[in-house]
């Protein structure tokens, strides 16, 4: 078999899995944000939190809850680096520099999971274990709450009410995200992920040289950090290192594990919402563009452009052997239009266009499908201003799902698409203007400005990827990427819940033929189109200095 | 009572309960959860939770999914051609563990034309190949810088080298090769593959 | 106003595409006069004043970016480019206020007409018995003033005494007089009409400055004009847009300056121009203008710019039976004889009993009977020794004796008392015609003879209520839009249901109260639905108010006007369905257009780009798909279009983009691909052209 039909065949399975656990699992989700019941476990965690789950929360208390729950995880996260050396199982490492612990904690908190550290030389097994991977569940969770609130926003009428933030917190832990990522755990660790709190050893090879053997609790971590979207790895080559991803199929698994819960989300917003068909209609535009980038990037990657990569005759700087072009082209695709960022293949190394359609990806706000619960609110606010432009054109005051899209709705949808592009252009060019952050590009020209571009983007949208070639572990970049991460999260979400409340408040407008029917095809194209015209003419001239200049050369 | 008292107030527990939270589901998520997932590994598959440790001559000697540097030995740097080679590595020296990862050099980086340029005419002296013989994966870092694999291609052509300086028959070493050389996984997934260190360890048994 | 205003609402039956504003007798509505962009240009270059043009950040931006490019124009005088660059923005400016002033300019001619009738007029006040002299603009609420033929009535108010035939042409443009007196529904007076005759005491019940005709003045003017919520929105959207821009190009200069292509202000600020969404920024207050005013060219006067939005978002339409569905007066439309007589001999009998009655139900008779029967009306004088009996409210019956023959036709009750008193007897086939007839929701009336065999019942005349040509169509039109037509009638439920059905309207009414009308509408509003309605008594006024749309008819009552949030000046109550339709068109328009100018930005890139970066990374020339001849052309190819394509679309953004009622999706259809896809490809043939034709000037090639 060819690689291209094998790479294709992969994909097909890839989408038959997906589709196979849209269903239920988006089912599922729903019911475990309708249910008025609470697992005994749960209410053991309430009473230990001192929050009652039944209390409905109008947007400021949710947001507050959000914020202060982010607050005191930074901290937290950020004492448990700055004291690693006196923790049990630190590895004999020390304590993590203030900007590096600054930056790593609000890069976790975050969902980000940006590192410009060396998981294997830097963190020990508390800090991994009991901080980051805690990160990894209860980001992926206040991110997939916000979403459930916006969800409850468009589904409810003349209520501010949007939820309880600490029962969508935990239930999202609880019900979803742990009985999960404790089976895909499994799976990895049976495929020959590591699972152990030993200590580093060193072992005399065939050749008679030394060689350490990594230790940690690899799989537990590797399972939540593709299934909640954070992509934080383990180690520093993340999953393209054997012990995290040790085989083409353990690949494709992190794929699935990755794309599954942002895909079944819109499944999970089309029942809360009451029709099945809205959640299809935003299914279809992120998998649209999900799949037009999975083509597009394959085809650069097999072609193979730029001087290197024609010298090699082929595109396999930086990818493993075991993945080969095709499961590293769509590994990349899945990775940035998610909030993901995990590689499984070193995108600083891929063609000029393959680089540019990782920057792209994520420029387009991580809506196809995006990440957990960050993926579907990025999609709706698109749709909300797509549904303006568009709702126009049909003679009516725009509304989506009956709701009107008027002063207040736009201005908090035009809030939250400004901010990602803001933070992003505004830190790369303060970055370019001064004379020092620019020397930690490692390739000359246009990938240097890349590099810089693609740190700034990825922090900004929450990916937390890299052009890996830059140095980003300096005092700069330590504490202006950890300021972008924290941008890039927590405005949006207010604008998010801001956005719910007022929908929420609505009355809904009942659907006649004279509305524009948000759940047919046209308007998924409409969407597509809306998101890539604009914004990606945001980037457009960016991107015109970086990886398109440097693959027209 | 003032205002801002009162919202200092709501704040203060607020961020107590968020803090009291943040405990309880460290204790759930970092600890039980985590010692789960370490128990049945432990347990069901303890060889691959540990490394997937590789013994030859009665001693571990690395892990399957590492792949490890086959230099002459004192000469790091030089390839023992003894051995089957794997893929240039980007990690530290060359698979180092403590420094996995990629040369992150982009695609029209000159230095790293040159790189592959040198190590296309270093492999195919190495092995008394045709420059154009050399597969891309032998030229090229890997993305962990620990990749265990190489491509059929390239254990193709080191099979006359390996063979000559173990004088061992071609063929012999050949059907060495083609048992450690796996196919796609299920037909479809990823590419070929032969893991090196095992073909090695196979072909330090057959001197044995 | 008569003169000035050369548009003449017209009835609606029989247009079927009453929005397009394009059919014949529309004059004005749609037409646009290049000469009014000469005319308005004075006005354009008075709102270039900063104060004025931060209202829209768009062309704010653009402003700015001009005076930035002269500034530094001035500073490399030898080079033509800056020059040009700095011409094209401030044009493009220019444009913009050209656009919104033209839109204004068409209410202001309106506007001084109506201020000619606001001529100061002096008030004759009651004071006790006595009368005294004073400014019309002394007058405060309460105040008794007397109108007598020739006075002009110096305020609103309601005619509290007397009846006068008053001239409301000032207002309505309408030179019929109309009949203004105390009580009831026709008791409103405007200030500024001219009593004819009679004397009328008129109780005023407006402040001076804030009568009808002051607002209507700043109405059509636009003076008055505030930002629809629509608009609001649209204006905070394309803001935003403008700010990511902003940062986009600001952000720039650093990328370029480490890829050794650092750009001069001037190419960056065409940048900005070219990414911003000009077009529609600089068409949004001309649309809002324009679609308040294609309302006064109805003669239509929204009260605020929130009621025509309302109006494209209407779900409910609330319909008089009465002069909207059906003519207004029931019409004969059968003869049924009873068993023993021919229908010709009823209809001569009809036709004959009638001539003498000069109702409408009479004259409709005769005309029957000529129809189906081809009897001639005969003349009341043609008939020797005839003895007419004219029809009267109070025997209700109407007939002739003539030959010793006489004839009778009226209510059932009456006739059949008739027949009865005359020995008669009225047969059992008779009672059921009438039941049949009236169970269809029509009105039987009886046609009886008393001859040389005696009084009898010779058959019944079937009256029916007449819907007006065109309503079934003009409803399925409505439904297809979404829109639910309510007929609200006082009729029992038998006679509304039949002309409900034969309407084809979605649900009616019947024996409606002022409080049915109210408990409609607020059932239909608490289902989220936007209602509207017409009305002109007083018992209208708070329905008129809880309706989400509610035109008054200007013959009503002030306390309806008050209520409702639009007038109509013909009180033509179709007109609601016209309304509709012009909501949908204002914001049809501005989505086309937003699209439109968003759509514009993909070429725009391919001309500038390219143009920017290619010096430094020859690879981008690539990207240079349109061939254009120079960077510099190609810089100001795009900012040429781009002011240009404003002025182009001026027409299109007072007129409305053409609007076809049908199903929103069809619609979404359409114009996606015309201002979607017609917006993407149009910029990519413009620029080139432009391009063309400047390397055509000398000295740039």
């Amino acid at each position: 078999m060819s690689s291209i039909s094998a790479d294709a065949l992969q994909v097909l399975a890839l989408i038959v899995a997906l589709a196979l656990a849209y269903r239920p699992l988006g089912d599922y989700m729903a019911a475990v944000y309708s249910s008025k019941e609470h697992l005994r476990a749960e209410r053991w965690i309430y009473r230990c939190v001192g929050a009652d789950p039944d209390r409905e929360m109008r947007w400021p208390a949710y947001l507050r809850g959000v914020l202060a729950f982010s607050l005191v995880s930074v901290l937290f996260l950020y004492l448990l680096q700055r004291v690693q050396n006196h923790l049990p199982g630190s590895l004999g490492f020390a304590a993590v520099t203030p900007q590096q612990a600054f930056n790593t904690a609000a890069s976790f908190v975050t969902n980000t999971n940006w590192q410009s550290y060396s998981g294997e030389s830097t963190m020990g097994h508390v800090v991994q274990t009991g901080g980051l991977a805690v990160q990894n569940f209860v980001s992926a969770a206040v991110g997939i709450a916000v979403a459930i609130a916006l969800v409850r926003g468009f589904a409810r009428s003349r209520t501010g009410e949007l939820g309880n933030f600490w029962a969508d917190l935990v239930r999202t832990t609880v019900r979803i995200l742990l009985p999960l990522a404790f089976l895909a755990a499994i799976v990895l660790v049976a495929c020959g992920a590591i699972e152990n709190f030993g200590n580093w050893h060193d072992v005399t090879t065939l050749s008679g040289a030394h060689q350490g053997m990594p230790v940690g609790g690899v799989a537990s971590q590797e399972s939540i950090k593709e299934l909640g979207t954070n992509g934080g790895g383990f180690f520093n080559a993340n999953s393209a290192h054997p012990f995290e991803n040790p085989s083409a199929f353990t690949n494709l698994f992190e794929i699935f594990l990755i794309l599954v819960i942002p895909f079944s989300l819109t499944r999970t917003f089309g029942r809360m919402v009451g029709s099945i068909k809205q959640g299809y209609a935003i299914l279809a535009a992120m998998g649209i563009i999900w799949l037009g980038f999975v083509v597009l990037m394959s085809w650069t990657e097999y072609a193979h452009p730029g001087a290197a990569l024609q010298a090699a005759h082929a595109a396999m700087e930086g990818k493993e052997q075991r993945f080969g072009v095709g499961s590293s082209s769509l590994f990349a695709t899945s990775t940035t239009l998610t909030s993901t960022g995990a590689v499984d293949a070193f995108h600083s190394s891929f063609t000029a266009f393959g680089g540019g359609l990782t920057l792209l990806s994520m420029m387009l706000g991580e809506i196809a499908p995006g990440g957990t619960g960050s993926g579907l609110y990025g999609m709706l606010i698109m749709a909300v201003i797509a549904v303006f432009i568009a709702g126009l054109m049909v003679g009516r005051t725009p509304e989506y799902l009956g709701k009107k899209i008027g002063g207040r709705e736009i201005k908090f949808a035009a809030c939250y698409i400004l901010i990602t592009p803001a933070v992003a252009l505004v830190f790369t060019a303060i970055a370019m203007a001064l004379p020092t952050p620019v020397h930690s590009a490692l390739n000359p020209g246009a990938h240097g400005f890349s590099e810089v571009l693609y740190a700034y983007t990825s922090a900004a949208n929450n990916n937390g990827s890299a052009f890996a070639g830059l140095n980003a572990n300096t005092d700069w970049f330590n504490t202006t990427t950890g300021i972008a991460t924290l941008l890039g999260r927590f405005l949006p979400m207010v604008f998010v819940l801001a956005l719910a409340g007022s929908l929420g408040q609505q009355q809904p407008v009942p659907v006649g033929a004279g509305t524009l029917r948000t759940e047919k095809p046209l308007f998924a194209a409409l969407l597509v189109g809306a998101v890539l015209i604009i914004t990606g003419l945001t980037y457009f001239p960016a991107l015109a200095l970086g990886p398109i200049a440097e693959g027209l050369s | 009572m003032s205002l801002s008292s009162q919202s200092l107030r709501g704040t203060l527990r607020v961020t107590w309960a968020a803090f009291r939270a943040l405990l309880v589901l460290t204790v759930v998520t970092g600890v039980i959860y985590p010692l789960a997932v370490f128990g049945v590994a432990q347990t069901a598959f303890h060889s691959g939770a540990n490394g997937s440790p590789v013994r030859a001559d009665g001693r571990v000697v690395g892990s399957a999914l590492l792949g490890q540097s086959f230099d002459l030995p004192g000469k790091p740097g030089t390839p023992d051609p003894q051995w089957f080679q794997p893929r240039p590595s980007a990690a530290g020296t060359g698979y180092d563990t403590r420094a996995s990862g990629a040369s992150n050099l982009g695609p029209t980086n000159p230095a790293l034309t040159k790189l592959i340029d040198s190590r296309r005419a270093q492999v195919a002296a190495f092995n008394h190949v045709a420059p154009s013989q050399v597969p891309p994966d032998a030229v090229t870092a890997s993305g962990s810088g620990l990749d265990p694999d190489i491509s059929p291609a390239y254990a193709k052509i080191q099979v006359d080298r390996v063979a000559a300086a173990r004088h061992l028959s071609p063929a012999e070493v050949a059907h060495l090769v083609a048992a450690h050389t796996d196919g796609r996984q299920l037909g479809f997934m990823g590419e070929p593959t032969v893991n090196v260190l095992q073909l090695n360890v196979a072909l330090n048994a057959l001197k044995g | 106003m008569t003169t000035a205003t050369p548009i003449r609402s017209q009835l609606p039956q029989g247009d079927g595409n009453p929005g397009q504003g394009q059919g014949p007798g529309r004059v004005g509505a749609g037409v646009f006069d290049p000469v009014q962009l000469w005319r308005s240009l004075p006005d354009a270059l008075r709102k270039l004043d900063p104060r004025v043009m931060v209202k829209s950040p768009v062309m704010f931006v653009v402003e700015i970016g001009s005076v930035l490019t002269t500034v530094f124009a001035f500073d490399t005088p030898g080079q033509w480019f800056g020059w040009a660059i700095a011409v094209w923005l401030w044009l493009t400016v220019i444009f913009a206020n050209l656009a919104e002033a033209v839109a204004e300019g068409r209410g202001k001619a309106q506007a001084d007409t109506l201020r000619k009738a606001k001529t100061d007029t002096v008030a004759r006040r009651l004071v006790g018995d006595a009368e005294e002299q004073v400014p019309g603009t002394d007058l405060r609420i309460g105040d008794l003033v007397v109108c007598e033929a020739g006075d002009v009535i110096p305020g609103d108010g309601d005619v509290v005494e007397g009846v006068a035939s008053v001239d409301e042409s000032a207002i309505t443009g309408e030179s019929a007089p109309v009949i203004r007196e105390s009580g009831g529904d026709r008791s409103a007076v405007t200030g500024g009409t001219k009593v004819l005759s009679d004397r009328i005491v008129v109780k005023i019940t407006t402040r001076p400055g804030e009568t009808f005709i002051d607002r209507m003045i700043g109405l059509v003017e636009g003076a008055a004009r505030q930002k629809t919520p629509n608009e609001i929105a649209l204006n905070i959207l394309l803001a935003s847009l403008t700010v990511v821009f902003l940062l986009a190009v600001v952000t720039l200069q650093p990328f370029a300056i480490y890829a050794h292509a650092e750009q001069t202000m001037i190419v960056l600020v065409a940048l900005l121009v070219c990414l911003i969404p000009t077009t529609i920024g600089a068409l949004l207050s001309a649309i809002g203008i324009a679609g308040m005013d294609r309302l006064v060219q109805r003669n239509v006067l929204a009260m605020s710019g929130r009621a025509v939005e309302a109006a494209g978002d209407v779900s409910t339409l609330l319909l008089d039976k009465t002069g909207t569905i059906t003519l207004g007066n029931r019409q004969a439309a059968a003869f049924v004889p009873v068993p023993g007589t021919t229908a010709a001999e009823l209809a001569d009998a009809a036709q004959m009993s009638s001539l003498a009655d000069e109702t409408p139900e009479g004259r409709s008779v005769v005309v029957l009977a000529k129809e189906k029967f081809g009897l001639r009306e005969r003349h009341q004088g043609e008939l020797a020794g005839a003895e007419w009996v004219p029809f009267t409210a109070q025997t209700r019956m109407s007939g002739v004796d003539v030959d010793g023959r006489k004839v009778r036709k009226g209510a059932t009750g009456s006739v059949v008392a008739w027949v009865h008193e005359r020995g008669g007897t009225v047969p059992a086939d008779a009672q059921r015609l009438t039941d049949e007839i009236s169970q269809a929701g029509g009105t039987p009336l009886l046609v009886a003879v008393e001859d040389a065999s005696g009084a009898r019942v010779l058959g019944v005349i079937h009256l029916k209520d007449v819907v007006k040509e065109g309503m079934r169509e003009r409803f399925d039109e409505l439904r297809r839009m979404g829109i639910r037509t309510v007929m609200i009638t006082g009729d029992n439920p038998l006679t509304a249901k039949a002309i409900a059905d034969e309407a084809g309207v979605d649900d009616f009414l019947a024996e409606a109260t002022p409080e049915d009308k109210m408990a409609l509408i607020r059932r239909e509003q608490a289902g989220g639905k936007l209602v509207a309605m017409t009305g002109d008594g007083t018992n209208d006024a708070p329905a008129l108010a809880q309706a989400d749309v509610g035109v008054a008819m200007n013959t009503g009552t002030s306390a309806a006007k008050e209520a409702g949030n639009m007038v109509d000046l013909d009180s033509n109550p179709t007109k609601l369905i016209e309304i509709v339709e012009i909501g949908k068109q204002l914001l049809i328009t501005r989505g086309a257009l937003t699209t439109f100018s968003i759509a514009n930005d993909v070429a725009k890139y391919f001309a500038i780009i390219p143009a920017m970066f290619a010096v430094a990374y020859p690879g981008l020339d690539k990207l240079n798909v349109m061939h254009l001849h120079s960077p510099q052309s190609a810089i100001l190819s795009a900012i040429i279009f781009n002011a240009l394509i404003i002025v182009a679309l001026v027409p299109l953004a007072l007129r409305g983009v053409r609007y076809r009622p049908m199903s929103a999706d069809r619609m979404l259809r359409r114009n996606l691909a015309i201002y979607g896809v017609g917006g993407l490809i149009a910029p990519f043939l413009g620029i080139k052209l432009i391009d063309l034709l400047i390397t055509l000037i000398p000295g740039i090639r």
